[in-house]
């Protein structure tokens, strides 16, 4: 998508460092194809460093098939930069749509936050 | 983009292999009991693929234009493929197969809905298909306020023998199949235009661990059944 075609955006993204190279991902709003540059720029400053990146769903309102698309990218490039992605605060629609999509094999899911660091 | 659009019933339901009713006059490509499979499954390169069509002039909204190609979309294809689509229609869950010619082989094989709203929908593919992911159909206004039709693939090659096809114009051959698909879809809106393509490559690395896909390879089984037929019925 080129930077001038960027309709209806509506997602934030928050990143918070844990310390000991561990970073979240707050995300709140929609998650669809045009939300190219928020998630790569969220991305870039959470995956700078970091031995894992989790990304918090809590406050997702929406995602489409658009938005697996770029968890998928954003996957190859955490891969790529040696970094782990993880998930945690999906609801069961999403957690369904991650198995659906076999995302999961590829993406550890944790319940919420707490569950996430005790994993480490 | 309204509230009813974002709607969880936009998604298929979750399944762990696929079901399918062959339409009348297909070649059955025998995906019953296979799961599908994404990017991630795959075994080549992965790609991202835009082709995008301006139906500049045309009086038409995003949520026209995908209602339009929903209906005609085995029509908008080239005359060597035959896209045979679900009797509901394109919905989310539904599979609808294909009938691919390419000289005296028919490769038969599908794809099912994963996704649909009003102004996009996406197939996601199953094992054994040529590549592993996802093709997405979209329509939205670009800056300038026009209609664009936009089809975006986010795919690797199955396995190493339809690796290796792409790299000697499988992968030519895919992309002449979506501009194609793209110049049908503005002719039907009267709109003499010629679409963009953009190719991305993702992941170059192939992901080995997947090499035994070619089990399942749906091309070998579709030649199979392509040399058998002239000796059926004697």
């Amino acid at each position: 998508m080129k930077g001038n075609e960027m309709p209806d955006v509506n997602l934030a993204m928050r990143v918070r460092d844990l310390g000991d190279g561990v970073r979240i991902i707050d995300i709140e709003g929609e998650i669809t194809a045009f939300c190219e540059e928020v998630i790569v720029d969220a991305h870039q400053r959470a995956g700078d460093g970091a031995r894992v990146v989790a990304l918090n769903f809590l406050d997702l309102d929406y995602m489409n098939s658009g938005g697996i698309g770029l968890l998928v990218t954003t996957l190859i490039r955490a891969q790529r930069q040696g970094h782990q992605l993880v998930a945690f605060g999906l609801n069961d629609h999403y957690r369904e749509i991650f198995s659906l999509t076999r995302l999961d094999e590829a993406i550890s899911i944790y319940a919420d936050e707490e569950d996430f660091l005790a994993s480490l | 983009m309204t509230d009813g659009a974002q709607s969880p019933d936009n998604w298929a339901s979750n399944r762990e292999h696929l079901e399918v009713e062959v339409p009348e006059g297909a070649v059955d490509p025998k995906l019953t009991g296979r799961r599908l499979s994404g990017a991630l499954q795959g075994f080549g390169q992965m790609w991202q693929k835009t082709y995008q069509v301006r139906l500049d002039g045309a009086d038409v909204t995003p949520e026209h234009v995908i209602a339009e190609w929903k209906a005609n979309y085995g029509e908008f294809w080239p005359d060597n493929q035959h896209f045979y689509a679900p009797i509901a229609g394109i919905e989310p869950g539904e599979v609808g197969v294909i009938n691919a010619s390419q000289g005296p082989i028919t490769l038969s094989t599908g794809v099912m809905v994963l996704y649909a709203d009003e102004r996009s929908w996406t197939y996601m593919t199953p094992e054994g298909h040529v590549f592993a992911g996802w093709v997405t159909f979209s329509s939205h206004e670009d800056a300038d306020d026009v209609v664009v039709a936009q089809v975006q693939l986010l795919i690797r090659a199955s396995d190493p023998i339809f690796e290796m096809g792409f790299k000697f114009g499988a992968g030519r051959i895919e992309d002449r199949i979506w501009q194609h698909t793209l110049r049908s879809v503005a002719s039907h809106f009267d709109v003499d235009a010629e679409p963009t393509t953009e190719i991305v490559c993702v992941d170059k690395k192939r992901q080995w661990k997947n090499f035994g896909n070619v089990k399942l390879n749906l091309a070998f089984r579709s030649m199979g059944r392509s040399l058998i037929s002239p000796f059926r019925g004697r």
